[in-house]
């Protein structure tokens, strides 16, 4: 394979939220406008540090997401940059409006954070599985949606989150990942990330599980003679239209895959720059209209054809329909 | 409060509720009623305890203002334009395409408006957020809100109670415009809010309940509020839906009606006649 990346040094595995927790340590011992909230939930999103270091700038507002938010949107009208985070789950179905009106219609600076998304949630089962928060998300005017893939992206990604004037909505797998890319690797909010470069097709991945079995996928194609050039699409809104118009005009098919509903997530936002701008065929890996439900992870991932098995077995097809376009 | 300026007070307050039923009217279509029962508790805050400047509307030292009831803006508006934050001429812009004066109160639009809201339930949570950023940043500004009870059914309003109180934020006073009605009837036919004070105090919040469109309980009220140290205060407003308005006091069909010009005529003559028994 070709990488058009530096690999890491070493490959063992991060926990992700614990990036995430002394990364906003660190960066509110330098800002005084970072102010973290949480929903019970510090334990579990890896927040715990910063409550130690920053007791006077940390709110715990128990369980009530809502209140989380509109929280959030009110400190953020006095100049504050707050950063609430519970679960997916939460994060977008419970606190919808609050988020949509409090904080982005009054065009507020909230930075929230969902953990534990799709399949991540795992054991916590189809009540606390998120395949629709991008969904969500998505449709809200001006929002950044961001879902990194391993703990160097998230380390460079989050900086650019909190000083981009505006709301975002971090989705944050949680647990440990192994790093994909060196720490010399860059990463631009907005601009996907092509980790391998392959003629054949091109494989659009977003967030933490999917980018692993995106890479896995593209060793077993090359290993069939088929290159796949593997994007890593940590930004969702705004999607990088002018890399997806390049890819498909360079590869002539794309096949995305995300950990959420194959509707209004990623493949959709990617189907939208094809239809309009350079139109291939496409395939969209992801949940077929159904809820979540119970298991590991490993489990899961099989249940709803979330592995670099099922990426071959759907790149194979989509080679098909490459040379044999319809109507031909 | 001297006579003198309880007498102005009132004076005000029939300027604003002209200025509400002006604005309205050129419309011809507002939420009336809830606009008109907050009049003074707009008064007595924006003419006596709000410490802002028209002049200078994003002070970051400036006390604040969120109107949880967002639906209620065309009486902050006519407040604001008689503070002079912006030209009254622009009140009749209400609700047109483009305008600054949107129904519902948005702080990206309208100088002075400190929050935007319209969403029940929001608005509260967005005001303990102010109050924690101020305490956060020293900052000496108060954060004043006013909720309607209609806006106590939604479940955010407990969620906010609860956490302003976890944080004892004594540098937040809420108030309820407590009119009885709300846009399907009186509060007892559509949700029952009994022992209303009983609940803020169970809240943990300092309560007090007056009549709300009295200036000088509404004064000790916030005097008291003001004093308070430990605990963010809720004042219960008794208050009459569409008070003062000739046309529709107290039904509660008028939350959201058509004013024609006949009626805003007739409504101003009254409140006309009530400024000349003020003297």
């Amino acid at each position: 394979m070709n990488y058009a990346i530096t690999r890491p040094e070493g490959t063992d595995p991060v926990e992700m939220r614990a990036v995430y927790g002394s990364l906003l340590a660190d960066m509110a011992a330098k800002d005084e406008r970072i102010v973290v909230l949480d929903a019970d939930l510090m334990r579990a999103n890896g927040t715990f540090d910063y409550r130690e270091r920053f007791r006077d700038r940390w709110i715990d507002v128990g369980v009530a997401e809502a209140n989380m938010v509109g929280v959030a949107a009110g400190l953020s009208t006095t100049g504050m940059i707050p950063f609430p985070a519970t679960f997916t789950c939460f994060a977008a179905r419970r606190t919808f409006d609050q988020f949509f009106i409090s904080a982005n219609y009054a065009r507020q600076n909230v930075k929230l954070t969902g953990t534990d998304p799709g399949v991540a949630a795992a054991f916590n089962g189809g009540t606390h599985m998120s395949f629709e928060d991008i969904g969500l998300m998505r449709t809200i005017p001006g929002l950044y949606i961001c879902e990194p893939s391993d703990p160097v992206s998230l380390r460079k990604l989050i900086p650019q989150i909190t000083y981009r004037q505006g709301s975002s909505y971090l989705r944050l797998h949680r647990k440990a990942i192994a790093p994909i890319y060196s720490e010399s690797e860059e990463f631009e909010l907005g601009k996907g990330k092509v980790i391998v470069e392959g003629r054949d097709l091109t494989i659009i991945a977003t967030g933490a599980i999917m980018v692993a079995e995106a890479l896995k996928a593209a060793e077993a194609l090359s290993a069939r003679g088929v290159n796949a050039t593997v994007v890593d699409m940590h930004t969702v809104k705004p999607i990088d239209e002018a890399l997806v118009i390049d890819l498909a005009k360079k590869t002539g098919a794309i096949l995305t895959c995300e950990n959420h509903q194959v509707r209004n997530g990623l493949g959709s936002a990617v189907a939208e720059v094809l239809t309009e701008h350079a139109p291939v065929p496409q395939i969209r890996v992801g949940i077929k209209d159904e809820f979540g439900e119970v298991g590991t992870q490993e489990y899961l991932q099989q249940r709803f054809g979330l592995t670099a098995d099922n990426l071959v077995a759907e790149a194979q097809k989509l080679m098909a329909r490459k040379v044999q376009p319809v109507g031909a | 409060m001297t006579t003198d300026e309880l007498r102005d007070l009132k004076r005000k307050a029939i300027e604003i509720r002209r200025l509400t039923i002006d604005e309205i009217a050129h419309l011809g279509i507002g939420h009336v009623g809830g606009s008109v029962s907050i009049v003074e508790i707009l008064t007595i805050l924006y003419y006596r305890h709000l410490r802002n400047n028209p002049g200078n509307p994003k002070d970051p030292m400036r006390d604040k203002f969120v109107m949880s009831k967002g639906h209620a803006g065309p009486a902050l508006y006519a407040v604001l334009a008689d503070r002079g934050f912006f030209p009254r001429e622009m009140l009749h812009t209400l609700n047109q395409g483009g305008t600054s004066l949107p129904s519902h109160c948005d702080m990206n639009r309208t100088p002075g408006i400190d929050m935007t809201t319209g969403s029940l339930g929001q608005g509260l949570s967005a005001a303990v957020g102010i109050a924690l950023g101020h305490r956060i940043q020293n900052l000496p500004g108060r954060v004043f809100s006013l909720i309607g009870d209609g806006d106590t059914n939604e479940g955010q309003t407990w969620e906010a109670a609860m956490s302003a109180a976890m944080y004892g934020l004594s540098n937040l006073i809420a108030f309820t415009d407590y009119n009885k009605m709300q846009i399907d009837g009186h509060i007892d036919d559509v949700m029952k809010t009994d022992h209303l004070a009983d609940r803020w105090t169970s809240f943990g919040w300092f309560t007090q309940q007056i009549d709300g469109h009295d200036f000088e309980a509404l004064d000790s009220a916030i005097q008291a509020a003001l004093q308070e140290p430990n605990r963010p205060s809720m004042i219960i407003a008794d208050t009459i839906k569409g008070r003062g308005v000739s046309f529709c006091e107290g039904d509660f069909k008028n939350h959201n009606m058509p004013i024609t010009a006949e009626l805003a005529k007739e409504a101003i003559a009254a409140l006309d006649k009530e400024e000349e028994a003020l003297v």
